[in-house]
């Protein structure tokens, strides 16, 4: 299993390529059990995006890692105990693919046979997502957010030294010697955008929403960044434009709960957004969803700028 | 016990112990981060198996659905991974850029070395 080979490597560049292979595996697997947004998302987010991130500090650190001179017995004991525990506990848990399960019995039953009478959504993980669970979806968003803020935080650059350093630097634009990668990627890109949009507004029918939009459209700036340099990317948007959406989405989500709220109802009522509250309930899930996938596409990317900014930052001559 | 009935969840098992190996066991920073994410890759296999019903298609209602009355598998638990997929990358740069600026002060990411600096 490709799990093992990258334990046992000491190479860090193959072990993160062999990373991706295993979030296709994965991706593949919840596709396979049903999960299509969950695998939507992962096949975007795990297979593209965190690679990036992780090839773009490998980048800077270097790609050797040094033979550890603890022995790792010890560890070794540790896991296989936890191991054995955790397969212990195993032999509770209701066999797989059961329909009686207790995880099946709780609130699950009742999304799947009132939800799409209360919202009018079809696709359930969307409503479930959006409006019976807005509020923990809030939270997660918040989440991102603050983690966007904390890698600005850490790995800033101003503006413009990205702006008068990149001219000269061969690694801003890679990619400016092969052709044909260049030109089928600039042929996708306006597609991968297309797609993405599909995905954002699609969502009360079918598989998708916020987090795999914003995902799938920050991959396809990332791949633009990654053909063109950063230094055309930047003349097209940003950092304090990036920084005003991802605060705009969060605000978006935000505020639509605060409208119901004025309108003397609990937060995040989206059944009095209309005058019919399953026209409400839509109209509150567009808005949250939009909310989702604005503040996802600007921190994912903001994150990769970040990080391939620094990076040029430290490598520029003085 | 089947074993066809639990495979997946012993799946698991490894995955999350090979995670919790690669997080003990090494010293570079970014194989860490490596292992917690295959950590964490393993929970969402976790949570998505337990979602599963034999025999349910995916939770996404259609004119044939509502007529033949299908199963639908648990849409909660995808909820809470779709979410926390996207959580993860942002936790994970996180701890990236932590890396990044701890090679940029002690020029080096092996763990240990980074402990006998500290010593001195």
């Amino acid at each position: 299993m490709t799990v093992f080979v990258i334990i046992s490597l000491r190479d860090l560049f193959a072990s993160i390529i062999l990373m991706g292979v295993y979030g296709l595996f994965s991706a593949s697997f919840f596709a396979l059990m049903d999960a299509v947004d969950v695998a939507l998302t992962e096949a975007a987010v795990g297979i593209a995006v965190s690679i990036l991130l992780l090839l773009s500090t490998l980048s800077f650190t270097g790609r050797a890692e040094k033979k550890s001179r603890q022995k790792p017995f010890l560890a070794l004991i540790i896991v296989f105990f936890t191991g054995a525990l955790l397969v212990y506990g195993t032999f509770d848990l209701p066999p797989f693919g059961s329909a009686t399960s207790p995880a099946h019995q709780h609130v699950a039953s009742y999304y799947i046979n009132e939800s799409y009478g209360e919202t009018g959504v079809a696709n359930l993980v969307s409503s479930v997502l959006a409006s019976y669970r807005g509020f923990d979806t809030l939270g997660e968003l918040v989440v991102i957010f603050t983690a966007g803020v904390g890698v600005i935080s850490l790995l800033s650059t101003s503006q413009k030294a990205l702006k008068t350093n990149g001219t000269t630097n061969k690694l801003v634009a890679p990619m400016t010697t092969h052709h044909i990668l260049r030109i089928v990627s600039k042929m996708l890109i306006p597609f991968i955008m297309l797609y993405a949009l599909y995905v954002q507004f699609h969502s009360d029918f079918g598989p998708g929403g916020g987090f795999q939009a914003g995902a799938i459209f920050a991959s396809a700036l990332i791949l633009y960044t990654l053909m063109f340099g950063l230094q055309a990317t930047l003349a097209i948007t940003s950092q304090s434009w990036l920084k005003f959406f991802a605060a705009l989405g969060v605000l978006l989500f935000a505020g639509t709960g605060i409208i119901s709220m004025l309108q003397q109802h609990n937060y995040l009522n989206y059944n009095v957004l209309a005058s019919d509250p399953i026209q409400g309930q839509h109209l509150g899930i567009l808005l949250v969803e939009l909310g989702v996938g604005i503040t996802v596409t600007a921190v994912l990317f903001q994150l990769f700028i970040s990080f391939t900014g620094y990076m040029l930052n430290i490598r520029r001559p003085a | 016990m089947n074993v066809a009935e639990s495979f997946n969840y012993w799946a698991v098992m490894i995955l999350m112990m090979s995670g919790l190996y690669i997080l003990i066991a090494q010293g570079n920073l970014v194989k860490k981060v490596i292992g917690l994410t295959i950590f964490q890759t393993s929970v969402f296999i976790l949570y998505i198996s337990m979602a599963n019903i034999t025999g349910a298609s995916a939770p996404v209602i259609s004119e044939a659905s509502s007529q033949t009355n299908l199963l639908f598998s648990n849409p909660l638990p995808h909820v809470m991974i779709l979410t926390a997929i996207v959580v993860g990358i942002s936790t994970t740069a996180l701890a990236l850029s932590l890396i990044i600026r701890i090679k940029r002060a002690y020029d080096t990411i092996e763990e240990d070395e980074i402990h006998d600096m500290d010593a001195q």
